[in-house]
């Protein structure tokens, strides 16, 4: 497998919303490809024809009813962690520039 | 040796009125604050937890039942929403965040009147295996302070052996509750997969995220398990537990069949852990145990397989980490484009960063066959090969780690061998089977764990054995 290029992590960055710092870039252009060369070993297995292993309960479309339940949380408790708030609500950042 | 009675016993003691539960709560606060050093504790609940005992003694007195766990102290990992404390998986990112719920097994704990004195240090978000990663500190080994405690438990480890608390509660992803046992010296229980409720716990890799119990005996980790599994309406995850009680161990070697994984006694694993879990096979032989070495032809795949789904899980598991809804948020951004990238740029640390990155490139297109879907598959590989050795044995066995915990800093520069510490534990948490570790090694060296794993669901099987062994081994 090719190493990650310089333009790779950069665009990994960029999709993973992260900004990386000039030294970040150069550090983890070599260890993610080490990474990345290490768990290549895969490409070397037989598959078998096998099916892929999302989870392991077995569990399927888990329902419950349709009834709202009271857990005692209050609204004032979740704003409290917001950064900014406005009348009650989430206030964010302008979308466009 | 801990200091502390078995939980069942200090419970009976606090309904009894021999001992009150303000009294252990002090006792437990006086022990982590001589023994701060050790970076084990992050910070302390001590307001709520005094108020809580004060509570639990004015019910005693009156003559009410509290619960199994009646006044008994323990420490949460900080992964765990709790009151009384900010929650932040030691992570820079969640500073300063006050939990609105409590997770449901805290609640289940405190139901059975037991306290949460402290939260623990982990390495930020569970990334890692020797608490180096965490934002804040770094855990020393209640052995030697030159080394890691391990991780990502390695505060909640490090904290039971200091005897901070008669337990405490962690998560194990890959090992994270297994390893630090293992180079801390105490019991490590990771349950069946879904056994344990996950709400209200900080996702790291969902599909194979477990909580469960460290602790100075096998029979603690049973009553703790037995409180905290279930069924829960607010994880759809969880499975069935058992009818009957997880403390209704029946220790038994005789006859018992062990699988020894001939992967896991290579030339790479170090000759003292090869000689004491050697030695401890050796012993549960004497004991009657059926012995037999087999081979696991995928096992030493399960790093490869690991190393690419859980990153992949952590880096949409930490995407909601945008500095909107709740944690730190980079207050300068001009738009919101630039307030997601700052505030996770900032707020996260190297190995959350790094993870992402490589979640992010196993998912995506092109690569998204060839990583993540052939990592799923040989996923499959591994649950068949476990299932068909379980059809001969009952249980398998094997060292925690492939070393002892080693210096602090030695593997802090390459991340790499860093992953390599949890070789021997993710094959039962992709697998989803119970795990244990026991102390076996000798005194006067530094703790070795042994590993027993057990078939999904077979938690009662694997605790009585483990009982059994404890006896031989200690």
């Amino acid at each position: 497998m090719a190493r990650l290029t310089r333009d790779d992590v950069l665009k990994l960055a960029q999709l993973a919303q992260i900004d990386l710092s000039e030294d970040e870039i150069k550090r983890f252009q070599g260890e993610i490809s080490e990474i990345l060369e290490y768990v290549a070993l895969l490409e070397a297995v037989n598959l078998d024809n096998l099916e892929p292993t999302d989870q392991v309960t077995g569990l399927v479309s888990v329902m419950r009813d349709d009834t709202i339940i009271d857990y005692g949380i209050t609204p004032a408790a979740l704003l409290n962690n917001v950064p900014a708030t406005l009348n009650d609500q989430i206030k964010v950042k302008r979308t466009l520039t | 040796m801990s200091d502390w009675p078995s939980i069942s016993e200090l419970a009976g003691q606090v309904q009894t009125g021999k001992q009150t539960a303000t009294a252990l709560v002090e006792k437990s606060l006086q022990i982590i604050s001589d023994k701060k050093t050790y970076n084990a504790i992050l910070w302390t609940t001590e307001k709520r937890a005094r108020q809580r005992a004060k509570v639990i003694d004015g019910k005693i007195k009156k003559g009410e039942s509290l619960g199994r766990l009646a006044g008994v102290p323990f420490i949460a990992k900080d992964n765990f929403l709790v009151f009384g404390a900010e929650t932040t998986a030691a992570s820079n990112i969640l500073k300063g965040f006050n939990a609105p719920y409590q997770a449901t097994a805290i609640e289940k704990l405190e139901a059975e009147g037991a306290i949460c004195v402290a939260k623990a240090n982990l390495d930020a978000f569970g990334h890692g295996a020797s608490t180096e990663n965490s934002d804040f500190m770094i855990t020393k080994n209640p052995h030697d302070k030159t080394r890691v405690a391990g991780g990502s438990s390695g505060g909640p480890a490090a904290a039971v052996v200091l005897n901070m608390a008669p337990f405490a509660i962690g998560t194990d992803t890959g090992g994270s509750i297994r390893q630090p046992s293992s180079f801390s010296g105490c019991v490590g229980y990771k349950p069946t997969y879904g056994l344990v409720s996950r709400n209200g716990v900080i996702a790291m890799a969902s599909s194979t995220d477990v909580i469960g119990p460290l602790t100075s005996s096998v029979a603690d980790a049973a009553l703790i398990l037995d409180v905290i599994a279930g069924r829960d309406g607010l994880d759809s995850t969880t499975v069935e537990r058992d009818k009957s009680s997880y403390t209704k161990l029946n220790p038994k070697l005789k006859g018992k069949k062990f699988g020894v994984i001939k992967e896991y006694l290579s030339d790479d694993v170090d000759s003292v852990v090869k000689k004491s879990v050697v030695g401890a096979i050796t012993e549960l032989k004497k004991s009657g145990a059926e012995i037999r070495e087999l081979s696991l032809s995928s096992v030493p795949l399960a790093l490869a397989v690991y190393y690419i789904l859980c990153p992949a899980e952590i880096s949409s598991n930490l995407g909601r980490y945008d500095g909107q809804r709740y944690g730190y948020s980079y207050k300068e951004a001009r738009n919101l484009e630039e307030s997601y990238k700052k505030t996770r740029s900032v707020g996260f640390g190297a190995e959350a960063k790094r993870r992402i990155m490589i979640g992010t490139y196993v998912l995506s297109s092109g690569y998204y066959d060839a990583f993540y879907l052939k990592a799923q598959i040989v996923r499959t590989k591994l649950i068949n090969e476990f299932n068909e050795a379980f059809k001969s044995v009952d249980f398998l066995i094997g060292p925690v780690a492939p070393t002892a915990a080693f210096k602090i800093g030695e593997n802090t520069k390459d991340p790499l061998k860093m992953y390599l510490s949890d070789i021997m534990t993710v094959a039962a948490s992709l697998v989803g089977i119970p795990s244990i570790s026991i102390p076996i090694s000798e005194s006067g060296s530094l703790p070795v764990g042994l590993q027993i794993m057990a078939p999904q669901k077979a938690d009662l099987e694997l605790l009585s054995v483990a009982k059994a062994a404890e006896a031989v081994l200690a």
